[in-house]
């Protein structure tokens, strides 16, 4: 249960262990992307550690890294296939970002640290807790940035339409939160204000 | 020839790998702390860079997209392999990593000694993937553009990381807020510039 809960807060992969920012910022614009990346990283830990577990003792160490990245590239193009088929506008908004969870640091970072020495189901349950800690924080700073930047969540409006300008109110949508950097300084403010807390339990 | 220009120019102020697009965020974060590292680090991304794209842009001209299996036989001509090119992709980048490291500890033990502990990082270095997926995506007419679009993505690369790695060595000397230092402050600051280089976007090329 540790091992489930322990990388959802104390240990989050993000803000704590500093991995796998790569592909997360970039799809944050949004929620409904947001989400799918975030399952989509999650079974493909879950997934990928189990596998790499069961082989753990037959893969030979000087080609350890190669034989990880097919398992996981298998993976990330049945997830591929899969989004293709049934939600191909969201694959479309991923684009190359779907492709780039082979090189997330998050599934290698979890390999190399625990599936390569434990048995298939602890492993399993850590990937699948890291994947959801990962998930966790897209989804945080996806909620900030659409509901501040579009108004929206999910696509439907949030802020009521008589409080914007154009229709005679006060309210303006901050452009500044759908531009790439604030995602950055976005999570730069999750992780001071996680660690501020951190220190004072 | 001038679109060639154009798009490596384009490649390192424009669509900066880590400014616009976070590609290779890990290391960038991982290895900012001083910038004699940084600089090992950002010209054996330039390295691979310019060796895997090339790679990856024959196998996907050659291979890959539909059609080009023609040189085969005719009959072979409907083939759409794409579904393919992550693992084939990430297959190349890890061998080429691997044969790199081989070669320069066996012929240029100084230059193993200042890029060798990096090259293993390199293989899961998402800018280096990345560059091969907009390579396929954004369908480069030929050769010559994409050693272009290598060469400028790893240079734009190798500038943020040196430039972040020297703001963290004057950053030592500053009162951050405890819980701020280290990883906080340093997404915070690669928010900022990233705006600054968002006024590259208005050059029109």
């Amino acid at each position: 249960m540790k091992l489930f809960t322990d990388p959802i807060s104390k240990n989050n992969p993000i803000t704590v262990l500093v991995l796998g920012i790569c592909s997360a910022l970039a799809v944050t614009v949004k929620l409904e992307p947001a989400l799918v990346m975030g399952l989509a990283v999650t079974i493909v830990t879950a997934c990928s550690s189990f596998i790499l577990s069961l082989l753990r003792n037959t893969i030979p160490p000087r080609i350890r890294i190669i034989v990880q990245l097919v398992v996981v590239a298998t993976f990330v193009i049945l997830i591929d296939q899969f989004l293709r088929a049934f939600a191909y506008d969201v694959s479309k908004q991923l684009s190359v970002f779907v492709g780039l969870i082979i090189t997330n640091c998050i599934i290698m970072g979890r390999i190399e640290a625990f599936a390569l020495g434990n048995k298939p189901w602890p492993s399993f349950i850590d990937g699948l807790g890291n994947g959801l800690g990962y998930g966790m924080i897209l989804i945080i700073v996806a909620f900030i940035r659409e509901l501040f930047g579009s108004g929206t969540l999910f696509g439907y409006q949030m802020i009521p339409e008589s409080w914007y300008i154009t229709n005679g109110g006060f309210y303006a949508n901050n452009g500044l939160m759908i531009l790439p950097p604030m995602a950055m300084i976005v999570v730069g403010i999750i992780i001071w204000i996680q660690r501020s807390f951190i220190r004072t339990n | 020839m001038e679109h060639t220009i154009n798009l490596f120019v384009k490649s390192i102020f424009v669509d900066n790998m880590i400014f616009a697009f976070f590609l290779g965020m890990c290391s960038y974060i991982a290895v900012s702390k001083n910038v004699k590292t940084a600089l090992g680090l950002g010209i054996a991304v330039i390295f691979v860079l310019l060796i895997t794209l090339p790679v990856n842009y024959l196998l996907n001209a050659c291979l890959l997209t539909p059609g080009s299996l023609a040189w085969i036989s005719p009959a072979l001509a409907e083939i759409d392999l794409r579904f393919l090119s992550f693992i084939l992709f990430i297959a190349v980048i890890a061998s080429v990593v691997q044969i790199l490291e081989m070669v320069i500890e066996k012929h240029t033990p100084t230059l193993y000694n200042q890029l060798g502990i990096f090259l293993p990082l390199i293989a899961v270095n998402c800018a280096i993937m990345g560059g091969s997926l907009f390579m396929q995506e954004r369908e480069y007419a030929n050769i010559g553009e994409t050693l272009a679009f290598a060469a400028g993505s790893g240079i734009g690369w190798c500038l943020a990381i040196i430039g972040i790695a020297a703001i963290r060595e004057k950053l030592h000397y500053s009162n951050i807020p405890e819980p701020l230092r280290g990883v906080g402050i340093t997404f915070i600051l690669t928010g900022l510039m990233g705006i600054a280089f968002m006024s590259f976007m208005g050059i029109k090329l």
